[in-house]
């Protein structure tokens, strides 16, 4: 059994799904959605070098790299953000964000 | 080949069933060692495909550094996790449609896509065959060159994101005596010493 580019296509559908549905039903705990956007990035990366490899193109893995360094100062800012808004909140509920609408 | 799909159905099937634990997984705590885990099998995924530098990197960054971040957050935050659960069977049915109907177009994508066969037989850079150079050393001669405005791009995001995630969790404490070497400098002789002559034997 050979193991081509729809198999890999497929995981990465697969996380990609669990990730924006990790987002629908998370809608309170802030944490949780940002793990699921990394899922979301893991599952983009999956494609990008499962195409690359498919045609023997390395510029692929390049870009590849490029959305691993988007996605680690994602979560950096994301959690400071995060942080910042527990201080002052006492909570991480993301309903209450709405706070600064007029 | 069997060994390869053996460990492709091995990496899938934890990678698959990780991802759905973290989001999933009642402790947030758990979440992030199950999104751990879907790390290490993603770069096992990556490994198979012949990308041995982005599933190391993807180790080091992720694994070593984003879920760290993400496990010292969890702990840091004293958090009423039990609270957050509250809507989680409200969201289930709306998410639930929304999730199968994404799944269904990306499988239909999957499953009747075909690539122009021209695209296969030019690539912008090709990959080197393994036993000339090494994905690493491949990658760096395209990084380094020819996207080398891009990688430039990719420091200068991890600059503003380092800088933005200082700016933003530091806090000045009100109360607390910090050192100020401006103020140090400027005092001279006249405001930091006080000469006084001692009558004798009477004290000042």
């Amino acid at each position: 059994m050979v193991i081509g580019l729809g198999h890999y296509l497929t995981v990465a559908a697969v996380l990609f799904t669990l990730g924006v549905f990790g987002i629908f039903i998370n809608r309170k705990n802030v944490i949780v959605i940002l793990m699921s956007i990394e899922l979301i990035l893991l599952a983009v990366n999956i494609n990008m070098v499962a195409f690359s490899t498919h045609l023997n193109d390395i510029v692929g893995q390049v870009f590849a790299m490029l959305i691993l360094t988007v996605a680690a100062a994602e979560a950096a800012i994301g959690l400071a953000i995060l942080v910042v808004f527990f201080r002052n909140r006492g909570s991480i509920a993301v309903e209450d964000v709405n706070m600064m609408r007029g | 080949m069997t060994v390869t799909a053996a460990f492709f159905y091995l990496f899938a099937t934890i990678t698959i069933a990780s991802g759905f634990m973290v989001i999933a997984s009642r402790n947030p705590v758990q979440s992030v060692l199950f999104l751990i885990l879907a790390f290490v099998n993603a770069a096992g995924l990556f490994l198979l495909m012949g990308a041995e530098f982005l599933a190391m990197i993807l180790v080091i960054v992720y694994v070593g550094a984003v879920a760290v971040l993400f496990l010292f957050v969890v702990m840091m935050l004293d958090v009423d996790f039990a609270a957050l659960r509250q809507g989680f069977l409200q969201y289930l049915p709306i998410g639930g449609l929304i999730g199968l109907i994404l799944l269904l177009e990306l499988i239909l994508v999957v499953g009747t896509y075909t690539i122009d066969p021209g695209l296969v037989r030019s690539p912008q850079v090709p990959i080197p065959s393994a036993d000339v150079m090494t994905n690493t050393e491949a990658i760096g001669q395209v990084l380094y060159t020819r996207y080398f405005y891009f990688f430039q791009a990719a420091g200068l995001i991890l600059l503003v994101a380092m800088i933005g995630a200082i700016v933003l969790t530091l806090r000045e404490r009100v109360g607390v005596r910090r050192q100020d070497i401006t103020k140090q400098n400027a005092r001279t002789q006249e405001t930091a010493v006080e000469v006084r002559k001692v009558p004798f034997r009477q004290g000042i």
